[in-house]
């Protein structure tokens, strides 16, 4: 009989497997050890160099489909950047993604009021929504934030905003954290907005984008790199947290184990066919 | 005339914001913003533009009751409702109890989470039944794709803990990432970088006439 009862395997069989490997370590953590790696180090040290009271551009370009990947990052930086008592000014480029990116920001503000950190809308952070026009909107915020973002997520207007009376354009920033599931994102950031204007920046992606970046990682262009949930978990042990990331980090490395044993099992059971094939 | 004025206006247009890279004079760059926030309004026309063809052709699809009018009467009745909760809340949209909120939480936030939890599933199937080593080609790719998604989670490293530190999974998925993985995708983005450059001038320049339309 051999491995032939494997080819004609019921695809749903896998299915449960799946969905039992991603629920087991979700509702009882295995807490499979983590490192840290290069890129993830530059990320943290690039923010942790900051001096206090400099002001920071977060464009978080994602949308509720890579929640898990870039919520995780996103609170991390932000609690970091709180922390440093650096000032953030948050933009989406994403349609559907305004409302999670403020969502995720006041949920994390308000967990660090309740730590007792003075944290006031429109003095220490601004969330300026979603504008448009992808990479049109990254060239014309050159030209001046306001320009871009007249109002901010709030409906309030931009110029009534304290923060925003000392951001007038790019050079107003010592940073751009850029958290992004794709287009427009990393890429677009790089090229629109660090050749152009010079603003050194970094980035969290999803897993599937990071080999896209690891050049931009190499030249420069980029001061560190979180790619997908590791990354996030990662940042999240250098940082002394457990979030999201890390709990999520045991059923995605038993999904990956399974992966690579489906792929291998696979091509065993197709080898075996083809030895014993008359 | 239909076609030259057309072809003046990119050439021109192209030419000015080219131009703004390298020249600062107000002469250039005031002309340059405008257009910059012209291109913000274009885009944001096209969502209009967007939703309503989508209406138009579920709706032509409901009418001529095409084999799956129902999931286009689904289509067509969430994005009304959508659209007429969004215009009825205006700017309260995103007050705690509002009922654009609840869609945007309760529903889409959920519903694109869905889809993409999916994946999951169908790579543990595809992988099973498609990734098929056949060439030595496919095996490298498999062999580096095996090591890449064990390298990348700490498991990976776990189970390679007995080897010396700069062969564990770990360490050789970054040497395949910083190394072969960079030199390829570096190649790949110069690539598309000259191609990019390649067509923007044959626009300018008239050569390139297919936006135009009409096949030449």
């Amino acid at each position: 009989m051999g491995l032939a009862w494997l080819e004609k395997l019921d695809r749903r069989w896998l299915f449960l497997i799946v969905g039992l490997l991603v629920l087991g370590p979700l509702v009882r953590p295995i807490g499979v050890p983590l490192g840290s790696s290069k890129p993830v180090r530059q990320f943290h040290d690039a923010i942790a160099a900051l001096p206090s009271h400099s002001i920071v551009l977060m464009s978080c370009d994602y949308d509720p489909g890579g929640k898990p990947e870039m919520v995780p990052p996103t609170r991390t930086a932000f609690r970091q950047l709180m922390e440093k008592h650096c000032r953030v000014v948050i933009t989406c480029l994403w349609t559907g993604g305004s409302g999670l990116v403020d969502e995720t920001i006041e949920q994390t503000a308000n967990e660090l009021r309740a730590k007792g950190m003075d944290i006031v809308y429109g003095r220490d952070y601004v969330d300026l929504g979603y504008k448009a026009g992808y990479e049109a909107v990254m060239v014309l915020m050159g030209k001046g934030i306001a320009n871009a973002f007249p109002q901010d997520q709030r409906a309030n207007r931009t110029s009534s905003l304290p923060l925003m009376h000392e951001v007038k354009d790019y050079s107003s920033f010592v940073l751009l954290v850029n958290i992004s599931a794709g287009y427009p994102g990393t890429k677009e950031w790089v090229q629109q907005v660090n050749a152009r204007f010079h603003l050194p920046m970094i980035s969290a992606c999803t897993a599937v984008s990071a080999p896209e970046y690891y050049p931009y990682l190499q030249s420069g262009q980029l001061r560190g790199l979180l790619g997908g949930m590791a990354g996030a978990a990662e940042y999240e042990k250098l940082r002394g947290e457990k979030g999201s990331a890390t709990r999520g980090m045991d059923a995605q490395s038993l999904a990956h184990v399974f992966v690579a044993l489906c792929i291998v099992m696979g091509n065993v059971v197709q080898w075996t066919k083809r030895r014993t094939a008359p | 005339m239909k076609r030259e004025l057309p072809l003046l206006m990119t050439a021109v247009i192209g030419l000015l914001m080219l131009l703004s890279f390298f020249v600062p004079h107000h002469v250039v760059s005031v002309p340059a913003d405008f257009l910059q926030q012209c291109a913000v309004i274009v885009v944001a026309f096209g969502y209009v533009l967007g939703g309503a063809n989508a209406l138009r052709v579920n709706l032509e699809g409901i009418a001529k009751r095409q084999p799956d009018w129902p999931y286009k009467l689904v289509l067509v009745v969430t994005l009304v409702f959508t659209v007429a909760v969004g215009l009825k809340e205006g700017r309260h949209w995103q007050d705690d109890h509002s009922t654009s909120m609840f869609l945007y939480n309760r529903v889409y936030s959920p519903m694109q989470g869905t889809m993409f939890a999916l994946l999951a599933f169908y790579i543990a199937s595809a992988a099973f039944r498609a990734f098929r080593v056949r060439t030595v080609e496919a095996g490298l790719l498999a062999a580096a794709a095996l090591i890449v998604m064990l390298g990348r989670v700490p498991v990976g490293d776990q189970m390679t803990m007995w080897l010396p530190e700069p062969l564990r999974l770990g360490a050789v998925q970054d040497w395949i990432m910083n190394v072969p993985q960079n030199a390829a995708k570096r190649a790949v983005l110069m690539g598309a970088a000259l191609g990019v450059m390649a067509t923007g001038l044959r626009v300018i320049l008239g050569i390139e006439r297919s936006y135009l339309g009409g096949g030449d």
